[in-house]
């Protein structure tokens, strides 16, 4: 087991590495100069010589990289181009936003879908299950931002029941409004991933339901229930639990475009402003630390499995499958 | 991936060729819709002459946008950039993918480890993030939007089809034809691809449904093709703030789109059970 | 006293098809039969209909009588009470049969708990006598092992542990040898024999092979398509077979026989 974290810590190393590489090299791409935003209209050269080296985008690329990542090994994700003001507080503040968010819709995802997969597997000849089967197809086909604009058509400006977007000025100081105006979007996201989750419930369960070990159990004696409790869960979680890790992943990622329908003050936001405006900072400090939650997800979802899965325990290899 | 089914169930299991039926009727439909914009639209796509949101009529049949442009026309376009996304997006994503793939399959010791580790991380990567980063990089157009999500796909079809090759490689008749002195170009195009492409075309189909919704996303979060080109997502993202005045603008587009991902994902299902061995037993 | 009595056993699938077709017969207590047939002949739903554990979709219907209780269309507590205790079964794959996540040892504790009601050092002291009494070696690692990481023959061995373990009246074996090595067959095959000697268990002993059949059973039927063909002591199914059929079974057998003779003899 330590041999395997240490190769899984390593995996997780290399690939927060190799993403930064990539990040940095792409938005050098980027068409633009960063010191126009910082120039008004019309500014001479030697202004915007200025600008290029307050900021420090006129020192050669491999210095700006290391520059950048021995800020990053003390945990200090740069300056924002634009306000001059640190990117660290930024996205923690923003995270107020997008964590809750993101969290709230995931676990909601879950308590919607383990119960849908497991009726739409084991009723699936009554049509209830047919029907549950059905709308989970349904799910995975609509784009989450159209979902949350109908959600907030109904919902917002028709019942008036709750904020059609924004966020509260004192953020979770006022915890009602502040739930309110997460409620919506959390519902959306819950709704989206909540579909493609309960696929891969329903298939994890029919996997069980037609396993041979089931047949045994019952064959000699123990009630389906009980069957199903002691080798029905942990066998039918080992697929699920995978499946997990990449879920709440994009469910993340799934938060960029639904702050952006509800009008949030989140991390998405953030990184589309950033976009526009050429600030490089922020938007490396806001993909670096999305990035990051990916892996670490990912990370996570690979130990809890090897511990539920006594098959992986030998295996050496460190990559998530 | 592939489920034993126990005879009871493949027995009780509805005909799926209904399901393929049904997928190429709906399919069919938005594809037709995108054919017939390339040589016919009702409006010209600059023409404001219908008035302002004046909702369904007979000759606006979904109405028009809050510049008078004709809803029915950009949604006929919308159908030909979604369906041109769907189809470039899988393109890059087969040509990249299969080739990576198929390259790591072959692939021994320290440069299999490295391959395969490679395509972990780059699944790991944030698709949406990574287009994001490469439509900035280059900026916003459907090239850009296409190439970003194919690049992103392909990751994971590499990774598939390196899983689906190492397997046909395993099996004896290969040996057999290897130690026959049969060259590896040939082994892969007389064995190695015709058993893996009923998987990976049914793969392609369900990630032409996710490059669709990619693409609309980008579109909604202004990441895709530049006005005047009316994707469905950018129509989604114009008609928001008009949701309840002229519901048909931000509904009909919606609509489309599911339609479309609907009608691919059920082709995908269909296919399977048509074209995979695995399943095919069940009809003889 | 008949222990199983069957008669004009019948099992459909939900689109019509017949899969065993009027399909009779008995056992007493301690008495041995072997069903002999190809796959598909209907063998194996013949022993999962007397347990009452058909696949979802299929229906069963004439009468099958376990030790008094009829098993046709009874309720699923009843057919809980009546599994174990007074059949258990050994199936074909002993990799698939077992739970891939629970070790041996529990997985073996959980019929012990459930027939037996033993709990604690009791119940310690158990899982182990049932794994020496399968003749596995160090019983102690066996248990603390998962499934994949023990051979097949073991795994196989753990299965039979388990349904002896409800001490049943009739043992039901599902070509318990088939997905064995050939050199573990025999072994295995004299292990059945004696344990369900001491325990004078019935037995209904399923397989497509003729002679594995022989090693264990006296009597047999030979099954096709559903249908019972012919039943009588192996023997006399030898020596003169009078069904078409059974002919060309013991022919086939008989071939294969001296085909391996003739390999062996010096």
């Amino acid at each position: 087991m330590a041999r395997y974290l240490l190769r899984r810590l390593a995996f997780l190393l290399v690939s927060l590495a190799l993403a930064s590489v990539v990040l940095f090299v792409l938005l050098r791409m980027l068409p633009g100069d960063p010191a126009n935003a910082l120039t008004s209209v019309g500014a001479g050269p030697e202004q915007i010589a200025a600008a290029r080296h307050s900021i420090g985008s006129d020192r050669p690329l491999p210095e700006q990289f290391t520059h950048w990542i021995g800020q990053l090994a003390t945990g200090d994700l740069g300056t924002s181009f634009v306000s001059s003001l640190p990117v660290g507080p930024e996205v923690s503040s923003r995270l107020d936003v997008t964590v809750p968010l993101t969290l709230a819709a995931f676990v909601l995802a879950v308590l919607i879908a383990v119960p849908a997969g497991f009726v739409a597997a084991y009723k699936r000849r009554t049509w209830y299950g047919a029907l549950l089967s059905g709308v989970s197809q349904l799910g995975i086909a609509v784009p989450v931002f159209w979902l949350g604009m109908i959600l907030i058509a109904v919902f917002s400006l028709n019942a008036g029941w709750l904020p059609a977007g924004g966020f509260p000025q004192e953020g979770w100081a006022a915890p009602t409004e502040a739930v309110r105006s997460l409620a919506l979007p959390v519902v959306t996201i819950a709704l989206v991933m909540g579909a493609s989750l309960t696929r891969y419930v329903r298939s994890a369960t029919l996997d069980v339901l037609n396993s041979d070990y089931l047949r045994t159990a019952r064959a000699l004696g123990s009630s389906f229930g009980r069957a199903m409790w002691r080798h029905g869960l942990r066998n039918a979680s080992v697929p699920v639990i995978s499946i997990l890790g990449i879920e709440l992943a994009s469910t993340l990622l799934g938060a960029v475009v639904v702050e952006s329908v509800f009008a949030l003050p989140g991390l998405g936001s953030m990184l589309a402003t950033g976009i526009a405006q050429h600030d490089y900072p922020v938007i490396q400090g806001v993909l670096f630390v999305s990035t990051l939650a990916v892996l670490l997800i990912g990370f996570a979802a690979d130990l809890v499995q090897r511990i539920v899965d006594p098959r992986l325990r030998n295996r050496l290899s460190g990559g998530p499958r | 991936m592939k489920r034993r089914t126990s005879p009871a169930d493949r027995a009780n299991r509805p005909n799926r060729s209904y399901t393929l039926i049904a997928g190429c009727v709906l399919a069919g439909l938005i594809a037709l819709l995108a054919l017939v914009s390339l040589v016919w639209l009702p409006y010209a796509a600059d023409d404001t002459s219908g008035g302002r949101l004046t909702g369904p009529a007979a000759d606006h049949l979904l109405g028009t946008d809050k510049l008078g442009r004709d809803l029915f026309t950009q949604a006929m376009t919308g159908s030909r950039i979604a369906v041109e996304a769907g189809l470039g997006s899988v393109l890059v994503a087969a040509a990249i993918g299969v080739t990576l793939g198929v390259l790591s399959a072959f692939a021994q010791g320290w440069l299999d480890d490295t391959l395969s580790a490679f395509l972990d991380i780059l699944i790991a990567f944030p698709t949406l993030l990574l287009a994001m980063l490469i439509v900035a990089a280059r900026s916003a157009t459907l090239g850009s939007a296409v190439l970003a999500i194919g690049l992103a796909q392909s990751a994971v079809v590499a990774r598939l089809v390196r899983i689906l090759v190492k397997r046909v490689l395993a099996q004896d008749y290969i040996t057999a034809a290897r130690t026959s002195g049969t060259s590896w170009p040939r082994i892969v195009a007389g064995h190695v691809l015709p058993n893996i492409w009923p998987t990976l075309v049914v793969n392609l189909a369900l990630q032409f449904g996710l490059a669709v919704l990619a693409e609309a996303g980008l579109s909604y979060l202004g990441l895709g093709a530049p006005p005047p080109n009316a994707s469905w997502g950018r129509m989604l993202q114009e008609a928001q703030a008009t949701f309840t005045t002229a519901p048909a603008g931000a509904l009909a587009p919606g609509i489309l789109l599911v339609l479309l991902v609907i009608g691919v994902n059920l082709v995908a299902d269909g296919l399977r059970d048509t074209l995979d061995p695995a399943t095919r037993r069940r009809r003889a | 006293m008949t222990l199983l009595d069957i008669r004009g056993l019948t099992v459909r699938t939900a689109d019509g098809r017949t899969l065993v077709d009027d399909l009779s017969l008995t056992l007493g207590p301690g008495e041995r039969l072997g069903v002999i047939g190809e796959s598909g002949s209907g063998k194996s739903l013949t022993t999962l209909a007397v347990l009452g554990l058909l696949p979802e979709g299929m229906t069963a219907t004439g009468s099958v009588e376990l030790a008094g209780t009829q098993i046709v269309g009874a309720t699923e507590k009843r057919l809980t009470t009546v599994r174990g205790r007074d059949a258990a079964i050994v199936f074909q794959e002993p990799l698939t049969a077992l739970d891939p996540l629970m070790r041996v040892g529990r997985q073996l504790a959980e019929p012990l708990r459930g027939k037996r009601r033993l709990t604690g050092g009791a119940l310690k002291r158990a899982v182990a006598e049932a794994l020496e009494q399968v003749r596995l070696p160090e019983p102690d690692r066996i248990a603390r092992a998962f499934p994949h990481e023990i051979s097949g023959g073991q795994r196989q061995r753990v299965a039979l542990a388990m349904a002896l373990a409800c001490e049943p009246k009739l043992l039901i074996a599902d070509e318990p040898t088939t997905a064995l090595d050939v050199s573990v067959q025999a072994e295995m095959l004299a292990l059945i024999d004696t344990l369900v000697r001491e325990r004078e268990m019935a037995v209904l002993f399923v397989s497509h092979d003729l002679a594995v059949v022989a090693k264990v059973t006296d009597r047999a039927l030979v099954m096709k398509d559903g249908r019972a063909v012919e039943e009588g002591t192996v023997e006399r199914l030898v020596r003169a077979p009078r069904e078409e059929y059974t002919k060309a079974l013991v022919t086939s057998a008989r071939r294969l026989e001296s085909a391996l003779d003739l390999r062996s003899a010096p």
